[in-house]
């Protein structure tokens, strides 16, 4: 992403975060190269009152602490990758991610909330925080348990040359 | 004309009054809670998204199962509904006139009364804003969420504070097209969060915009949208159009405050809350002893909020009855206020905390 588009996309303007105001948070980590399991990360940069993210977590990889309008910190080291804050999320910003999932592949689990869901090995159109197209994508499993309460979660591969891009699919 | 007499009656069943329904037969006292409508539950059954806060709040359930445990509830505690039931007038300080059914009128001699009733959507006015396929967000959202039928295929959403992006996210859900969402202000309104989800499905936000003119033969086929400078003038020149059936309008919402005004509750102007609002306590008392308020007719602000100061409400009214002790009322209150405040809390409560801190204390100053 050029620098200029960077810069328009703003939070408070084009309605989606830009990579520089998300690098400027320290809640933001993006995993990096070294984990063997993808781990949670956390787009939450407003301090609205909430922490379902923490009660979610079994491990307390999250804390938000007694005053709720806390921003997230995540520790991805003690995250497990299990998913249930994601689900959990009522503003769905938080996803999975493994920078190197296979040859040449990352992998995302992300919250998704539309029907037809897509189905294991569909080929997707993966997207940017605005919306753009930016690679194919194939569906790994889909988990549509009671407890994620119709928050579909999917599991999909994607180009590694897009690793910090994409944070979601084109809805079928 | 029949009289009735109850403890307390509670007008409107949405969020606030179906929680201080509750909370007020839970703490002893024998509860009328009436609606307009015909269902209970208000905007509650319209919000199939989860909600904020944190496990006191029932944060992460959603808005639609948050109604459904309220429901529950109140049929345990044997709340008496009346729905179909219309909250005409208040006299004397207690004495609610109601039309049942269209039909019937009735009095009841209420020795508390917890006036509930919400508020309604604001509009803006532009050539084309009566053909049909101009509607309100939330009449949208009924249309979606509980008739599911689908008000249109391409929509114009007006406004991007949380209702804009909530509804444009849930016509998503209900396979419609968001064109646009045009917001007047320089910076988008609603939660981060919330423009996150609609803009990585695609939708473009215009900031500065307002929509200048429907057109269509018999029904919206096109909205022309303008620039606005910084004055909110519009800019002659910068007019473009965009193909839509549906124009959605999210510009806020005002105070129900028909009712409270008309029983004599004194007036207090918060623009920030939506205008003109019942002066009220933190107890939720207004100027009217044997009258409280709660929910968006005390200042609009969330369903979560209304569901707290409805419970308020409801204790403070039956605690003023001696249907519980002052400890119990001292101890419940306290937790009230501690899940009160943490909706208010941080940067996105600090105007609606400043604002209601105004409002009480006008309250002490002029009662």
């Amino acid at each position: 992403m050029s620098e200029v588009r960077e810069k328009e996309s703003r939070l408070k303007v084009d309605g989606a975060v830009s990579l520089i105001e998300l690098h400027e948070t320290v809640e933001y980590i993006l995993p990096d190269e070294h984990y063997d399991h993808p781990v949670a990360v956390i787009e939450c940069i407003e301090g609205i009152p909430c922490n379902p993210c923490e009660t979610a977590c079994p491990v307390g990889a999250i804390v938000v602490g007694d005053d709720i309008t806390t921003l997230p910190v995540i520790d991805p080291t003690i995250c497990t990758g299990c998913g249930l804050c994601v689900a959990a999320c009522p503003g769905l910003a938080i996803y999975l991610k493994q920078q190197h999932h296979s040859d040449g592949l990352s992998y995302i689990a992300f919250p998704y909330e539309y029907l037809p869901l897509p189905e294991k090995g569909q080929a997707v159109t993966m997207v940017d925080r605005r919306g753009q197209h930016v690679c194919s994508g194939t569906v790994v499993r889909v988990i549509k348990t009671k407890r994620f309460d119709r928050t579909a979660i999917v599991h999909a591969t994607y180009d590694s040359a897009f690793y910090e891009d994409v944070v979601n699919m084109v809805r079928l | 004309m029949k009289r009735l007499k109850r403890d307390i009656v509670v007008i409107g069943s949405g969020p606030a009054g179906l929680c201080a329904a509750i909370e007020a037969a839970r703490s002893g006292a024998a509860v009328l809670l009436v609606d307009e409508n015909a269902k209970i539950g208000g905007q509650l059954f319209k919000q199939i998204h989860k909600f904020f806060g944190s496990a006191d709040h029932r944060a992460g359930v959603r808005g639609i199962d948050i109604g459904e445990q309220l429901l529950r509830q109140a049929e345990e505690l044997a709340v008496e509904v009346w729905l179909n039931c219309e909250a005409c007038g208040i006299f004397d300080e207690k004495t609610v006139w109601m039309v049942r059914d269209k039909e019937h009128s009735v009095a009841v001699e209420a020795q508390r009364i917890i006036i509930a009733t919400g508020a309604v959507e604001n509009s803006i006015n532009f050539p084309g804003w009566t053909l049909p396929g101009v509607m309100g967000a939330g009449a949208a959202q009924t249309m979606i969420n509980i008739h599911r039928v689908l008000p249109g295929h391409r929509v114009l959403m007006v406004g991007s504070g949380n209702v804009g992006v909530i509804v444009s996210y849930q016509l998503l859900q209900a396979g419609a097209t968001v064109a646009a969402i045009v917001e007047a202000a320089p910076n988008l309104g609603g939660y981060g969060v919330h423009t996150a989800k609609v803009r990585r499905a695609g939708v473009p936000f215009y900031t500065s915009h307002t929509v200048k003119e429907a057109r269509g033969n018999g029904h919206v086929e096109r909205a022309v949208l303008v620039k606005l400078d910084s004055q909110w003038n519009q800019v002659p020149g910068s007019e473009f159009e965009v193909e839509v059936d549906t124009i959605c309008i999210a510009t806020g919402l005002t105070p129900a405050v028909e009712l409270a005004f008309g029983s004599g509750c004194r007036p207090f102007n918060s623009p920030p809350l939506g205008g003109l609002v019942p002066v009220h306590d933190r107890m939720m008392k207004s100027s009217i002893d044997s009258i409280y308020i709660a929910g968006d007719v005390s200042g609009v602000e969330e369903a979560s909020t209304a569901m707290e100061e409805g419970r308020i409400a409801g204790l403070s009214a039956a605690h003023s009855l001696g249907t519980i002790t002052d400890q119990m009322f001292a101890e419940r209150l306290e937790q009230l206020q501690h899940n009160v405040d943490a909706l208010r809390s941080g940067m996105f409560g600090q105007k609606r905390r400043e604002a209601k801190d105004a409002i009480v204390r006008s309250y002490g100053v002029e009662r």
